[in-house]
Formats: C-alpha cells, sequence, structure tokens
C-alpha cells in the first residue's frame, strides 16, 4: 500500500492482503465454519497476541534491569515507583505471562476436545507441546529475575526437583554425580542459587527460549495451512 | 571393472571424511555441554573454621554460621558437639530455629524437625543431615560440609560428633 498507493479494484485490494508477510498469515480461502467464534474461541491467537505483549513489554523491562544479585530487586523496585509507567509495563508483563500460559492450556483442551490433534494434524499437535513446555519454562525463568524471597525459595525448590532427576540428578534414583557436577548444576551454574543461577535464566528468559518459541511457532503456524487449515465438522 | 564406476578409493574417502566431520560434531557437542560447567565458584567454602569448643554453652543451638554457611552448631546438655546442615531434607529450604519450641521449621512447606535433625511433622522425607566436626591442630572447631550423614544410627560417631571437646576451651 506503502509503494503503490490506495488500491482500486477487488483484485488489487485481495492483492494488498495477500502479498503482506503480516497478513498472509491468513489464509485467502476459509470454511464457513472457520469463522464461528465458538468453534476456536480464537485462543492459538490469543495466545500469540499475549506473546506479542510479552515481547514488547519484555523489550521495555529490559531497559531498566540488570541481572545482578546486587540491585535485580532494587531495580525492579525502582520499575514499580520510579520509573515513569514502569509498575504498568510490568504488570502488563507478569499479567500477559500468567494468562499466555492459561490459554496456552485452553488452547490444548479445545484442540483436543474438537479432534484437531487427529491426522493429518498429529505433526502440529507434537509441535505445540513443545511451545507447551516452552511456555512453562519462559514462565518459570521469569519467576527468578525480581529476586525477592518468593523468587529464590521458589526456584530453589523447582531446581532441587531437577537434582531427582535420575542418573543425572545428584539427588535422584540411580544418582551417579554429585553436587558440583549434575544436571542442576550446569542449569544454575553453581551449588546453590546465586550470582549464576540469576544470569543464566535472565539469558535463557530474555534470548534463548525466545528465539526457540519464534521458530517454532513459525512452524506450527505454517503447518495448520499445510494440513488443510482449521479442522471443521466432518 | 569400467571407468565410471564409483571407485573403491573415494568411498574409502568419503567415509573416512564423514567420520572425521562425525567425531568434530561430537567433540563440539561435548564441549558445548562442558562449557556449562563453571570451574570456579564464588560461593561460601565448604570447608570453614567455627571459632574454639568453649565458644558453645551445652544446650545450644548456634545460629552463628547460618546465614554464611548455612550450618547450626549445637552442643547437648552432656556436651558433645555436633553440626546441622541448614538445607531442609524436602526441597532445600532454609529451616529456621525456634529456640521457645526447640524445633526446626522449615517456612517453605512447614516440616518440623527436633533439635537432633529427626522428622516431627510434614514433607520432609529424612531427617536433617549432620556434617562432619572436627578439631584442627590449633584446637578450633573445623566443619566439612562435603563428608555429611542423616542416618541416625551413623551420625552418633566421628566425624559427626565430637565428645570430648570440652577440656581443651
Amino acid at each position: 500500500m506503502v509503494r503503490h498507493g490506495l488500491p482500486d479494484s477487488d483484485r488489487s485490494r485481495i492483492m494488498v492482503i495477500l502479498h503482506n508477510v503480516f497478513l498472509h498469515i491468513h489464509p485467502p480461502k476459509l470454511h464457513p465454519s472457520g469463522l464461528r467464534i465458538r468453534h476456536t474461541f480464537c485462543l492459538g491467537g490469543i495466545t500469540f497476541f499475549l506473546f506479542l505483549i510479552l515481547t514488547v513489554t519484555g523489550v521495555l523491562l529490559m531497559f531498566y534491569y540488570v541481572p545482578d544479585a546486587g540491585r535485580a530487586y532494587e531495580d525492579m523496585k525502582d520499575l514499580a515507583f520510579v520509573v515513569p509507567f514502569g509498575r504498568l509495563i510490568r504488570n502488563l508483563h507478569r499479567w500477559a505471562g500468567h494468562a499466555m500460559v492459561v490459554t496456552v492450556i485452553f488452547h490444548m483442551a479445545r484442540v483436543f476436545y474438537s479432534g484437531a490433534y487427529r491426522p493429518p494434524r498429529e505433526f502440529n499437535w507434537v509441535v505445540g507441546v513443545m511451545l507447551l513446555v516452552l511456555t512453562l519454562l519462559l514462565s518459570y525463568t521469569g519467576y527468578l529475575l525480581p529476586w525477592d524471597q518468593l523468587a529464590f525459595w521458589a526456584v530453589t525448590v523447582g531446581t532441587n526437583m531437577g537434582a531427582a532427576t535420575p542418573v543425572v540428578g545428584h539427588n535422584g534414583p540411580f544418582a551417579i554425580l554429585q553436587i558440583d557436577n549434575d544436571v542442576r548444576f550446569a542449569l544454575i551454574g553453581g551449588t546453590e542459587i546465586g550470582q549464576n543461577a540469576l544470569l543464566r535464566f535472565y539469558v535463557l528468559h530474555c534470548i534463548l527460549l525466545p528465539l526457540v518459541v519464534v521458530a517454532l511457532m513459525a512452524v506450527h503456524f505454517w503447518r495448520i495451512r499445510k494440513d488443510g487449515g482449521l479442522s471443521r465438522p466432518l | 571393472m569400467p571407468s565410471d564406476a564409483p571407485s573403491h578409493d573415494r568411498r574409502v574417502f568419503v567415509k573416512a571424511g564423514l567420520f572425521g566431520l562425525g567425531s568434530a560434531l561430537f567433540a563440539s557437542l561435548a564441549g558445548g555441554i562442558r562449557f556449562f560447567f563453571p570451574k570456579v565458584l564464588f560461593e561460601p567454602s565448604s570447608v570453614f573454621t567455627a571459632g574454639m569448643p568453649g565458644d558453645y554453652r551445652a544446650g545450644e543451638v548456634s545460629e552463628r554460621f547460618r546465614e554464611s554457611n548455612r550450618v547450626w552448631i549445637i552442643r547437648t546438655p552432656e556436651g558433645a558437639l555436633y553440626a546441622i546442615e541448614a538445607n531442609c531434607t524436602h526441597l532445600g529450604c532454609t529451616p529456621q530455629w525456634f529456640a521457645d519450641e526447640r524445633k526446626f521449621k522449615c517456612p517453605c512447606h512447614g516440616t518440623n524437625f527436633n533439635v537432633a535433625g529427626e522428622v516431627l511433622a510434614g514433607p520432609a522425607p529424612v531427617p536433617l543431615y549432620r556434617v562432619s566436626i572436627r578439631l584442627d591442630s590449633r584446637g578450633r572447631l573445623q566443619i566439612d560440609k562435603r563428608v555429611k550423614e542423616n542416618r541416625p544410627d551413623k551420625w552418633d560417631a566421628p566425624p559427626f560428633v565430637l565428645k570430648d571437646s570440652g577440656g581443651r576451651a
């Protein structure tokens, strides 16, 4: 539209949609059942929208938050009391994060109850399960970042569950490793939650996990189209 | 043998090349995993000195090293010294000592332990760990958290208890 001016025919109007990378996510043809809101409740779309909110607010929070054990808590407090609109941004991020976990689960329930996981869409269900796990990991890694008592002990408890992993955790069944070389040690970069754990969770939360999520979401959306669009009543 | 058939030499070359590539990938994967295990830790040492035996009164649960090293040093009314690691055996929170009730209580999920470290109530499956307590060459208490024991039939022997320290204080 920027390059060619306003479209003046039906053909050019549809071309604006079809030739736009952001708008072409919507298919050119749709079965009427796919337009009924109660068919999907747009739960996947809501989840994606929340992910966009989380990306934007997360980037904004990164302008003020430093993942240093000595000042992370103070930065979080500054966001709440000093930074203009900081509390709004932080709470948007926080509530969108909680809501995303909920909508992912509702989305999965909808897919399950409408049988949309069945062939030919079974692989997209597998991708969806990976996205569920990544959503939970994003939620969990973000949990540590406020660096308050709740965050510290919740992550202590959670990573100690990791230490109970069979074989590769030092506290699990058939343990073969020690507290300073097991899977929990690799995750938190020490034998207890400290500066290394904060920095690792920050990098996972802000860089690594979002990159993987974006890649898998691209596959997830693409497969919807390749598998024949939204499932519909037979 | 027709001249355009794949030669034996080329197969050997490709196989060796693939083996080399595979080995290189495996080595980088192993190195990538090793990267996440730091060699130097900025944590309190597992071995530390905890003052003289005479610093601890009979019947006292000392909180002196709880904040810095997560260890309580306890002297029984009979005079023996032992050290308990302040690390809940349920999921690793730090319990608190309530002197009026003579109990350790964990704030995370509510396990109660008695002064010996045995579970009184709550989800912890096993008693608190006792750690090694010895006298060093200058008569100071030396705690080694790497050596620990939480079986009641084993913890009443050295190095988990120090019975004849009173005279040296």
